[in-house]
């Protein structure tokens, strides 16, 4: 994950607290969103950014899973041609196995 | 209207490992933070020679020998795929090897700041002397003065004076900072900007070798790399452009330099596009060099995943942009695809912009267009690093947008990428892969009736920069020339003449009747 965005991320949990916060990921790709998912969770697992070691314990969702939360006319203008082209069961499969 | 044409196309690649290993941003910051690192231990390993690069498919894809869609019908991975009988020189350019290049970069560095040492410098005079396009080249005599001494290269390295230069892991050289404390001419910048002229003059003569254009014909130079070139005043002044044409014999040139990340050189041909239509310059260049920062970007994936380092090559390219011969395909420049500040940074949004919105305007379905070029890395190098498949990816998008505005149908998305796409075959150099590899292609497929019309698409992540976070992209039609058009004055006054003659010889008629 962005070393920027982790930073990002740590910050806003320590101003805002763990437990009304979840990170929304946008990631077009299983491994890499699994990644981002993992290291708000329990680190950053390549010990490049500033989570490396600090167990934040965020949940992560993919854009994917949040369908019915969302304007069904801003999802079709925003997302639907993703979902077209992207491997949505991978995807959110991988990230799922983050949340414990 | 008469659209200007795509004249002529070259590409150069310069393999270029010692810098991947000295240079590459990767491993300069792994070095900083840890100079005993496993990564930086096991990378040399990784390394593969020049004949390995020579014939790695899409290397010989990248310089003509072979066409993308050969690609199809090698199976991956490609570097257990040599081609056999490979060649460094291809129909659109050829593959350099270090040593010449480290050459080149002296015979165009016009302040000594390159330094050879002397068993390196007068071997390297040898092969560029022999070399068929580089032989006659303006200031080759450099390559006979002022040769270095090892220990003096050493000691301006070791007291950080000097960028290292490195062959077949020996120390052979080193390009001095060009100001004692100002940061835009240190030595790293300094090596970096010349690693770009070098690269793009390669380029340009390899342009000169493989079409009929003369330096002395050259109007005009843009240059549309990633690099910035100025001193603490003015950190990006330029003018890369007229730095190359100097070196090249380009007398009659002026030129300057565009930027817009990957997506600068889409911009640079549409700039050259319209200064040919409008008749400004008659033969434009649009040329751009190879990054030594982005050598082995993803070099740690590679390595952990046992695979040889492929992002040891220098990409090059120079594109010649004209006024309408009647026969070299024509930039459409009545349909030009434009990303616009209020466009909105979604995907969807993104290639509805430029990729729907001019085929609107040329009255053309999204399945019209033959082939797309968008971002063309090879995927080789970039799925082992997570980033998947890019040129795929930007199929698929194409390919679901055609479904989402009733175009094609869903079930025919897989069989129209198929049809409309090709694998990615450019080293990842940012603004290198970025539509233009396959121009060299396309011309050749127009002309051989093969295909009509293919966009040229090219995106920037401006964001990069810290200063917006917007998106950026622009494209292009090219298509099949239809014949030089005559000017319509010529045509009017013809059918004035033409009506005034019938009807004189009706009046005649008339009064012969009477």
């Amino acid at each position: 994950m962005d070393l920027e965005n982790q930073a990002r991320i740590k910050e806003l949990a320590e101003k805002y607290g763990k437990e009304d916060l979840v990170v929304v990921l946008g990631g077009a790709e299983a491994e890499a969103s699994g990644l981002a998912a993992e290291t708000v969770s329990t680190g950053d697992p390549t010990f490049a950014g500033p989570l490396s070691g600090v167990s934040l314990g965020l949940k992560a969702y993919h854009i994917f899973e949040l369908k019915e939360e969302i304007d069904p006319e801003i999802y079709d203008e925003q997302i639907s041609m993703m979902e077209m082209v992207l491997e949505v069961d991978e995807i959110i499969n991988e990230v799922k196995t983050y949340r414990g | 209207m008469s659209f200007p044409v795509i004249k002529g196309a070259a590409y150069a690649l310069i393999q270029a490992s010692n810098m991947l290993l000295h240079q590459g941003t990767t491993q300069t910051s792994e070095r900083r933070k840890n100079p005993t690192s496993e990564h930086l231990e096991k990378l040399s390993q990784h390394l593969r020679s020049f004949q390995e690069a020579v014939s790695y498919p899409p290397n010989q894809v990248y310089i003509g020998n072979m066409t993308p869609d050969d690609l199809k019908d090698i199976p991956r991975p490609w570097y257990q795929a040599p081609v056999s009988g490979a060649s460094r020189v291809g129909k659109h350019g050829e593959i350099m090897p270090e040593d010449e290049f480290l050459g080149l970069m002296k015979i165009v560095d016009a302040f000594d700041l390159v330094v050879l040492e002397e068993e390196f410098q007068t071997g390297v005079k040898g092969k560029i002397s022999a070399h068929p396009v580089l032989k006659n080249i303006k200031d080759l005599d450099k390559l006979s003065q002022n040769p270095g001494r090892l220990e003096e290269i050493s000691r301006l390295v070791e007291e950080r004076l000097a960028q290292p230069i490195y062959f077949n892991g020996k120390l052979v050289g080193c390009v001095k900072k060009a100001h004692e404390f100002d940061e835009a001419l240190s030595d790293h910048v300094m090596f970096e900007n010349l690693v770009g002229k070098a690269s793009a003059v390669f380029a340009l003569m390899l342009l000169f070798s493989r079409t009929e254009l003369q330096p002395h014909e050259v109007e005009y130079i843009i240059e549309c790399s990633e690099e910035a070139c100025g001193d603490m005043n003015q950190r990006g002044g330029g003018n890369f452009a007229k730095a190359v044409g100097e070196i090249c014999g380009c007398v009659n040139a002026t030129g300057s330099d565009t930027r817009s990340f990957c997506a600068g050189p889409a911009h640079a041909l549409v700039e050259a596009a319209a200064l040919a239509q409008t008749g400004i310059y008659k033969n434009v260049v649009v040329l751009a060099g190879g990054a030594s920062a982005k050598l082995g970007m993803n070099s740690k994936d590679h390595v952990k995943k046992g695979m040889p380092v492929l992002e040891d090559m220098l990409g090059a390219f120079a594109i010649h942009i004209g006024e309408n011969d009647g026969i070299s395909p024509v930039i459409r420049t009545d349909g030009i695809g434009r990303h616009k500040i209020g466009s909105g940074a979604s995907p969807q949004a993104v290639m509805t912009a430029i990729v729907a919105e001019p085929l609107d305007k040329m009255g053309y379905k999204i399945t019209d267009v033959d082939r797309y070029s968008p971002e063309m890395q090879n995927p080789e190098i970039t799925v082992p690093a997570g980033a998947g498949d890019v040129p795929l990816a930007n199929y698929k998008m194409i390919g679901a947008l055609a479904v989402k505005r009733g175009e094609l149908d869903k079930s025919d998305l897989m069989k129209a990428v198929a049809g409309f796409g090709m694998p990615g075959f450019a080293p990842t150099q940012g603004h290198i892969p970025s539509g233009v590899p396959f121009i060299g292609h396309a011309c050749d497929m127009i002309r051989e009736g093969k295909i009509t019309r293919a966009m040229i698409v090219g995106k920037g992540s401006l964001f990069l920069g810290r200063l917006t976070n917007l998106f950026d992209g622009v494209s292009f039609i090219m298509e099949k020339n239809g014949g030089k058009e005559e000017t319509s004055d010529f045509s009017k006054e013809e059918i004035r003449a033409m009506i005034a003659q019938a009807m004189k010889d009706f009046a005649k008629t008339l009064i012969s009747n009477e």
